[in-house]
Protein backbone atom coordinates (compact mmCIF):
# COMPACT_ATOMS: atom_id res chain seq x y z
CA UNK A 1 0.00 0.00 0.00
CA UNK A 2 1.81 3.30 -1.49
CA UNK A 3 -1.45 5.42 -0.99
CA UNK A 4 -1.59 7.69 1.61
CA UNK A 5 -4.59 10.44 2.51
CA UNK A 6 -1.63 12.95 3.47
CA UNK A 7 1.73 13.74 3.30
CA UNK A 8 2.08 13.59 7.45
CA UNK A 9 0.66 10.13 6.84
CA UNK A 10 3.26 9.08 4.80
CA UNK A 11 6.12 8.76 7.42
CA UNK A 12 8.30 6.17 7.41
CA UNK A 13 7.84 2.63 5.49
CA UNK A 14 11.07 3.81 4.08
CA UNK A 15 12.79 1.12 1.84
CA UNK A 16 15.42 -1.47 2.88
CA UNK A 17 18.14 -1.78 -0.40
CA UNK A 18 21.22 -4.49 -0.61
CA UNK A 19 24.83 -3.11 -1.23
CA UNK A 20 25.84 -5.23 -3.31
CA UNK A 21 29.39 -3.70 -4.05
CA UNK A 22 30.49 -2.48 -0.56
CA UNK A 23 29.07 -5.87 0.96
CA UNK A 24 32.45 -8.02 1.56
CA UNK A 25 31.19 -11.56 1.15
CA UNK A 26 28.10 -13.08 0.71
CA UNK A 27 28.58 -14.27 3.83
CA UNK A 28 28.66 -10.38 5.13
CA UNK A 29 26.24 -8.41 3.79
CA UNK A 30 25.41 -4.65 4.09
CA UNK A 31 21.58 -3.23 4.00
CA UNK A 32 20.79 0.98 3.53
CA UNK A 33 17.89 1.97 5.18
CA UNK A 34 17.07 5.11 3.28
CA UNK A 35 15.47 7.01 5.42
CA UNK A 36 16.18 9.77 3.09
CA UNK A 37 12.78 8.78 1.73
CA UNK A 38 10.81 10.49 4.54
CA UNK A 39 8.63 13.48 3.44
CA UNK A 40 11.32 16.02 3.89
CA UNK A 41 13.95 13.90 3.37
CA UNK A 42 15.56 12.78 6.72
CA UNK A 43 14.69 10.25 9.20
CA UNK A 44 13.66 13.38 11.51
CA UNK A 45 10.42 13.18 10.55
CA UNK A 46 9.63 10.23 12.46
CA UNK A 47 10.56 11.45 15.69
CA UNK A 48 9.19 15.09 14.87
CA UNK A 49 5.54 13.63 14.24
CA UNK A 50 5.96 11.14 17.21
CA UNK A 51 6.62 13.93 19.47
CA UNK A 52 4.07 16.51 18.01
CA UNK A 53 1.06 13.97 18.14
CA UNK A 54 2.17 12.56 21.82
CA UNK A 55 2.22 16.46 23.55
CA UNK A 56 -1.42 16.47 21.12
CA UNK A 57 -2.56 13.37 22.72
CA UNK A 58 -1.48 14.73 26.50
CA UNK A 59 -3.17 17.77 25.81
CA UNK A 60 0.17 20.10 25.59
CA UNK A 61 -0.59 21.27 22.14
CA UNK A 62 -3.48 22.87 21.18
CA UNK A 63 -4.15 25.04 18.09
CA UNK A 64 -1.92 28.17 17.56
CA UNK A 65 0.37 27.19 20.15
CA UNK A 66 4.08 27.65 19.84
CA UNK A 67 6.27 25.13 19.44
CA UNK A 68 10.12 25.43 20.54
CA UNK A 69 13.22 23.50 19.73
CA UNK A 70 16.78 23.53 19.99
CA UNK A 71 17.71 22.31 16.36
CA UNK A 72 20.23 22.57 13.64
CA UNK A 73 18.77 20.80 10.97
CA UNK A 74 16.69 18.18 10.13
CA UNK A 75 14.76 17.84 13.18
CA UNK A 76 14.24 21.76 12.84
CA UNK A 77 12.94 20.69 8.87
CA UNK A 78 10.92 18.19 10.01
CA UNK A 79 8.85 19.84 12.95
CA UNK A 80 8.13 22.77 10.65
CA UNK A 81 6.50 20.85 7.81
CA UNK A 82 4.26 19.12 10.77
CA UNK A 83 3.35 21.98 12.59
CA UNK A 84 2.74 24.30 9.51
CA UNK A 85 -0.10 21.49 8.58
CA UNK A 86 -1.45 21.57 11.85
CA UNK A 87 -1.40 24.96 12.52
CA UNK A 88 1.36 25.53 15.16
CA UNK A 89 3.91 28.56 14.80
CA UNK A 90 7.97 26.93 15.40
CA UNK A 91 10.85 28.40 16.81
CA UNK A 92 14.00 26.77 16.28
CA UNK A 93 17.02 27.60 18.27
CA UNK A 94 20.08 26.78 16.17
CA UNK A 95 24.02 27.51 15.85
CA UNK A 96 25.37 30.46 13.89
CA UNK A 97 27.49 28.02 11.75
CA UNK A 98 24.98 26.00 10.32
CA UNK A 99 24.81 25.66 6.63
CA UNK A 100 22.45 27.83 4.73
CA UNK A 101 20.56 25.54 2.77
CA UNK A 102 19.33 24.50 6.00
CA UNK A 103 18.11 28.20 6.99
CA UNK A 104 16.33 28.56 3.92
CA UNK A 105 14.53 24.98 4.19
CA UNK A 106 13.28 26.34 7.81
CA UNK A 107 11.97 29.48 6.56
CA UNK A 108 10.16 27.95 3.47
CA UNK A 109 8.54 26.12 5.94
CA UNK A 110 7.44 28.69 8.01
CA UNK A 111 9.65 28.32 11.11
CA UNK A 112 11.44 31.42 12.70
CA UNK A 113 14.90 30.98 13.55
CA UNK A 114 17.02 32.32 16.65
CA UNK A 115 21.23 32.13 16.37
CA UNK A 116 22.77 30.61 19.70
CA UNK A 117 26.82 31.11 19.13
CA UNK A 118 28.91 29.07 17.13
CA UNK A 119 30.90 27.93 20.09
CA UNK A 120 29.67 25.14 21.83
CA UNK A 121 27.42 23.62 19.15
CA UNK A 122 24.36 22.35 19.69
CA UNK A 123 25.04 22.56 23.71
CA UNK A 124 24.64 26.06 23.26
CA UNK A 125 21.65 26.03 21.48
CA UNK A 126 20.31 23.82 24.02
CA UNK A 127 20.55 26.33 26.80
CA UNK A 128 19.83 29.06 24.52
CA UNK A 129 16.35 27.16 24.34
CA UNK A 130 15.97 25.97 27.98
CA UNK A 131 16.14 29.90 28.62
CA UNK A 132 14.10 31.15 26.34
CA UNK A 133 11.28 28.06 27.61
CA UNK A 134 11.64 29.98 30.78
CA UNK A 135 10.80 33.31 29.64
CA UNK A 136 8.00 31.49 27.34
CA UNK A 137 5.86 29.15 29.82
CA UNK A 138 3.34 28.92 27.28
CA UNK A 139 5.57 27.75 24.69
CA UNK A 140 6.29 24.29 24.19
CA UNK A 141 9.62 22.67 24.35
CA UNK A 142 9.37 18.65 22.62
CA UNK A 143 13.00 18.44 22.96
CA UNK A 144 14.12 15.55 21.45
CA UNK A 145 16.98 14.58 23.41
CA UNK A 146 14.37 14.08 26.17
CA UNK A 147 11.44 13.36 24.68
CA UNK A 148 10.39 9.48 24.89
CA UNK A 149 8.72 9.62 21.47
CA UNK A 150 11.57 10.63 19.87
CA UNK A 151 12.46 6.86 20.36
CA UNK A 152 9.44 5.55 20.50
CA UNK A 153 9.14 6.52 16.80
CA UNK A 154 11.50 4.13 15.79
CA UNK A 155 10.67 1.46 18.63
CA UNK A 156 7.33 1.25 16.45
CA UNK A 157 8.40 2.25 13.32
CA UNK A 158 11.77 1.72 12.30
CA UNK A 159 13.01 -1.29 14.23
CA UNK A 160 9.79 -3.41 13.25
CA UNK A 161 9.82 -1.83 9.28
CA UNK A 162 13.69 -3.56 9.51
CA UNK A 163 12.74 -6.79 11.48
CA UNK A 164 10.22 -7.39 9.12
CA UNK A 165 12.25 -6.78 6.19
CA UNK A 166 15.35 -8.35 7.46
CA UNK A 167 14.68 -11.16 9.69
CA UNK A 168 18.18 -12.51 9.97
CA UNK A 169 19.95 -8.99 10.70
CA UNK A 170 22.93 -9.69 12.77
CA UNK A 171 23.81 -5.93 13.64
CA UNK A 172 22.46 -2.49 13.52
CA UNK A 173 24.78 0.75 13.08
CA UNK A 174 23.25 4.10 13.70
CA UNK A 175 24.05 7.51 14.32
CA UNK A 176 24.23 8.78 17.91
CA UNK A 177 23.25 12.53 17.79
CA UNK A 178 20.14 12.58 19.92
CA UNK A 179 20.23 8.80 20.60
CA UNK A 180 16.48 8.56 19.86
CA UNK A 181 17.00 6.45 16.66
CA UNK A 182 19.51 4.05 18.87
CA UNK A 183 17.43 3.79 21.95
CA UNK A 184 14.09 2.80 19.95
CA UNK A 185 15.62 0.31 17.58
CA UNK A 186 18.33 -1.18 20.38
CA UNK A 187 15.13 -1.61 22.71
CA UNK A 188 13.08 -3.16 20.03
CA UNK A 189 15.48 -5.95 19.32
CA UNK A 190 16.70 -6.18 22.79
CA UNK A 191 12.82 -7.55 23.23
CA UNK A 192 12.53 -9.37 20.13
CA UNK A 193 15.99 -10.84 18.86
CA UNK A 194 18.33 -9.86 21.30
CA UNK A 195 21.22 -11.10 19.42
CA UNK A 196 21.42 -8.31 17.21
CA UNK A 197 23.94 -6.30 17.96
CA UNK A 198 23.16 -2.74 18.53
CA UNK A 199 26.31 -0.11 17.02
CA UNK A 200 27.38 3.64 17.33
CA UNK A 201 28.56 5.99 15.03
CA UNK A 202 29.35 9.09 16.83
CA UNK A 203 30.46 12.16 14.39
CA UNK A 204 33.87 14.22 15.83
CA UNK A 205 34.07 17.52 14.86
CA UNK A 206 36.76 20.01 14.78
CA UNK A 207 37.17 21.24 18.17
CA UNK A 208 35.69 24.31 18.05
CA UNK A 209 32.56 22.28 18.82
CA UNK A 210 34.28 20.70 22.19
CA UNK A 211 35.11 24.38 23.47
CA UNK A 212 33.93 23.80 26.69
CA UNK A 213 34.54 26.64 29.26
CA UNK A 214 34.64 23.36 31.94
CA UNK A 215 34.07 19.71 31.84
CA UNK A 216 30.89 19.95 33.94
CA UNK A 217 29.36 21.73 30.94
CA UNK A 218 29.06 18.51 29.30
CA UNK A 219 26.11 17.15 27.76
CA UNK A 220 24.83 13.32 27.23
CA UNK A 221 21.12 13.18 26.03
CA UNK A 222 18.59 12.35 28.95
CA UNK A 223 17.77 9.54 26.64
CA UNK A 224 20.53 8.19 26.78
CA UNK A 225 20.72 4.41 27.83
CA UNK A 226 23.98 2.42 27.62
CA UNK A 227 22.84 -0.78 28.17
CA UNK A 228 21.05 -0.56 25.09
CA UNK A 229 24.52 -0.18 22.81
CA UNK A 230 27.05 -2.75 22.50
CA UNK A 231 29.55 -0.51 20.80
CA UNK A 232 30.75 2.78 19.95
CA UNK A 233 32.25 4.76 17.39
CA UNK A 234 34.24 7.93 17.13
CA UNK A 235 34.38 8.66 13.60
CA UNK A 236 36.22 11.70 12.25
CA UNK A 237 34.95 13.92 8.93
CA UNK A 238 37.77 12.01 6.68
CA UNK A 239 36.51 8.96 7.34
CA UNK A 240 32.73 10.23 6.98
CA UNK A 241 33.21 11.98 3.79
CA UNK A 242 35.80 9.21 2.06
CA UNK A 243 32.73 6.66 2.78
CA UNK A 244 30.25 9.02 1.48
CA UNK A 245 31.51 9.30 -1.42
CA UNK A 246 32.43 5.85 -1.94
CA UNK A 247 28.42 4.99 -1.14
CA UNK A 248 27.18 7.29 -3.97
CA UNK A 249 30.21 5.57 -6.77
CA UNK A 250 29.43 2.00 -5.58
CA UNK A 251 26.26 1.68 -4.97
CA UNK A 252 24.34 5.50 -6.51
CA UNK A 253 23.10 5.81 -2.73
CA UNK A 254 23.61 10.15 -2.33
CA UNK A 255 23.55 10.37 1.25
CA UNK A 256 24.58 12.99 3.99
CA UNK A 257 27.94 13.16 5.53
CA UNK A 258 26.70 11.58 9.21
CA UNK A 259 25.83 9.00 6.40
CA UNK A 260 29.44 8.49 5.63
CA UNK A 261 30.41 8.55 9.33
CA UNK A 262 27.70 5.35 10.00
CA UNK A 263 28.56 3.44 6.96
CA UNK A 264 32.56 3.63 7.86
CA UNK A 265 31.44 2.22 11.52
CA UNK A 266 29.04 -0.67 9.68
CA UNK A 267 32.73 -1.62 7.23
CA UNK A 268 34.38 -1.66 10.70
CA UNK A 269 31.55 -3.73 11.56
CA UNK A 270 31.68 -6.07 8.51
CA UNK A 271 35.53 -6.28 8.67
CA UNK A 272 35.66 -8.12 11.87
CA UNK A 273 32.93 -10.44 11.05
CA UNK A 274 34.66 -11.07 8.05
CA UNK A 275 37.78 -11.99 9.73
CA UNK A 276 36.22 -13.98 12.64
CA UNK A 277 34.62 -15.78 9.75
CA UNK A 278 30.94 -15.14 11.15
CA UNK A 279 27.50 -14.52 8.88
CA UNK A 280 26.46 -11.23 9.07
CA UNK A 281 23.65 -8.92 7.98
CA UNK A 282 24.28 -5.64 8.88
CA UNK A 283 21.59 -2.76 8.54
CA UNK A 284 22.74 0.75 8.72
CA UNK A 285 20.86 4.23 8.23
CA UNK A 286 20.67 6.38 5.69
CA UNK A 287 19.57 9.11 7.86
CA UNK A 288 19.40 12.31 4.98
CA UNK A 289 20.07 12.76 0.78
CA UNK A 290 23.32 14.93 0.56
CA UNK A 291 21.58 17.81 -1.19
CA UNK A 292 22.08 20.01 2.24
CA UNK A 293 25.58 19.70 2.46
CA UNK A 294 26.45 20.71 -1.40
CA UNK A 295 27.73 23.94 0.16
CA UNK A 296 30.21 22.51 2.96
CA UNK A 297 32.46 21.32 -0.09
CA UNK A 298 32.28 17.61 1.50
CA UNK A 299 31.44 16.03 -2.29
CA UNK A 300 34.42 18.06 -4.36
CA UNK A 301 37.97 18.20 -4.67
CA UNK A 302 40.57 15.59 -2.76
CA UNK A 303 39.65 14.76 0.76
CA UNK A 304 42.33 17.00 2.22
CA UNK A 305 39.96 20.26 0.82
CA UNK A 306 37.00 18.73 1.95
CA UNK A 307 38.56 17.86 5.37
CA UNK A 308 39.81 21.32 5.94
CA UNK A 309 36.42 23.00 4.50
CA UNK A 310 34.67 20.97 7.42
CA UNK A 311 36.68 21.52 10.43
CA UNK A 312 34.35 23.74 12.51
CA UNK A 313 31.40 23.25 10.69
CA UNK A 314 28.66 21.06 12.20
CA UNK A 315 28.57 18.23 9.35
CA UNK A 316 26.14 16.07 10.87
CA UNK B 1 55.58 1.02 24.43
CA UNK B 2 54.61 4.58 23.20
CA UNK B 3 50.98 5.51 22.45
CA UNK B 4 49.73 8.83 21.35
CA UNK B 5 47.19 10.26 23.09
CA UNK B 6 45.24 13.15 22.34
CA UNK B 7 43.98 15.94 24.91
CA UNK B 8 40.86 18.10 24.44
CA UNK B 9 41.23 21.47 24.69
CA UNK B 10 39.87 21.91 27.84
CA UNK B 11 42.48 19.89 29.28
CA UNK B 12 46.11 21.34 27.58
CA UNK B 13 46.36 23.62 30.78
CA UNK B 14 47.77 19.95 32.00
CA UNK B 15 49.80 19.22 29.12
CA UNK B 16 51.78 22.74 28.78
CA UNK B 17 49.06 23.45 26.07
CA UNK B 18 50.23 20.04 23.42
CA UNK B 19 47.35 18.63 21.59
CA UNK B 20 48.68 15.20 21.81
CA UNK B 21 51.10 13.55 24.29
CA UNK B 22 52.89 10.29 24.53
CA UNK B 23 52.36 7.97 27.48
CA UNK B 24 52.79 4.06 28.31
CA UNK B 25 50.74 1.17 29.44
CA UNK B 26 49.14 -1.92 28.70
CA UNK B 27 45.33 -0.86 30.15
CA UNK B 28 43.72 2.52 29.45
CA UNK B 29 44.21 2.41 33.25
CA UNK B 30 48.03 2.00 33.39
CA UNK B 31 47.98 5.14 30.54
CA UNK B 32 46.22 7.24 32.86
CA UNK B 33 48.50 6.70 35.56
CA UNK B 34 51.46 6.92 33.58
CA UNK B 35 49.62 10.32 32.21
CA UNK B 36 49.48 12.00 35.98
CA UNK B 37 52.76 11.31 36.38
CA UNK B 38 53.98 13.51 34.09
CA UNK B 39 50.62 15.77 34.05
CA UNK B 40 49.77 16.32 38.18
CA UNK B 41 46.11 16.71 38.04
CA UNK B 42 45.19 14.92 34.95
CA UNK B 43 43.94 11.89 36.56
CA UNK B 44 41.43 13.68 38.43
CA UNK B 45 39.66 15.17 35.82
CA UNK B 46 39.45 12.41 34.07
CA UNK B 47 38.17 9.52 36.34
CA UNK B 48 36.08 9.62 39.15
CA UNK B 49 35.18 6.37 41.60
CA UNK B 50 37.18 4.56 39.16
CA UNK B 51 36.08 5.20 36.07
CA UNK B 52 35.49 7.54 33.31
CA UNK B 53 33.42 10.79 34.53
CA UNK B 54 30.45 11.17 32.86
CA UNK B 55 31.17 13.79 30.47
CA UNK B 56 34.22 12.23 29.49
CA UNK B 57 34.69 9.86 26.78
CA UNK B 58 37.58 8.27 26.05
CA UNK B 59 38.43 6.22 22.50
CA UNK B 60 41.20 3.70 21.85
CA UNK B 61 41.32 3.41 18.11
CA UNK B 62 38.37 5.13 17.63
CA UNK B 63 36.54 2.36 19.48
CA UNK B 64 34.53 3.96 22.75
CA UNK B 65 36.35 2.10 25.83
CA UNK B 66 33.04 1.95 28.10
CA UNK B 67 31.85 -0.82 25.69
CA UNK B 68 35.27 -2.71 25.55
CA UNK B 69 36.15 -3.33 28.60
CA UNK B 70 36.60 0.26 30.72
CA UNK B 71 39.46 1.22 31.75
CA UNK B 72 40.79 -2.65 31.38
CA UNK B 73 40.67 -1.94 28.17
CA UNK B 74 44.09 -3.25 26.17
CA UNK B 75 46.48 -1.16 24.53
CA UNK B 76 49.33 -1.97 22.31
CA UNK B 77 51.58 0.01 20.73
CA UNK B 78 51.03 2.01 17.88
CA UNK B 79 47.58 2.52 19.18
CA UNK B 80 45.75 6.19 19.13
CA UNK B 81 43.84 6.99 22.40
CA UNK B 82 41.81 10.17 22.28
CA UNK B 83 40.03 11.84 24.93
CA UNK B 84 37.20 14.05 24.33
CA UNK B 85 34.13 16.03 26.34
CA UNK B 86 30.79 14.79 25.51
CA UNK B 87 28.53 16.97 23.99
CA UNK B 88 25.51 17.76 22.32
CA UNK B 89 27.67 17.62 18.85
CA UNK B 90 26.08 19.02 15.83
CA UNK B 91 22.72 19.14 13.54
CA UNK B 92 19.71 17.66 15.28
Amino acid sequence: MTRYDSLVDSVGHTPLVGLPSLSPSPEVRLWAKLEDQNPTGSIKDRAALAMIEKAETEGRLTPGATILEPTSGNTGISLAMVASMRGYRLVCVMPENTSEERRQLLRMWGAEIIASPAAGGSNEAVRVAKGLALEHPDWVMLYQYGNPANAEAHYRGTAPEIHADLPEITHFVGGLGTTGTLMGVGRYFREHQPDVRIVAAEPRYGELVYGLRNLDEGFVPELYDESLIDSRFSVGPRDAVRRVRELIAAEGVFAGISTGAILHAALAQANKCVKAGERADICFVVCDGGWKYLSTGAYEGTLDEAEDRLDGQLWA
Amino acid sequence: MAIEVRIPTILRTYTGGERAVEAKGDTVAELIDDLESRHDGIQERLLENGEARRFVNIYVNDEDIRFTGGLQTALSDGDTVVILPAVAGGAR
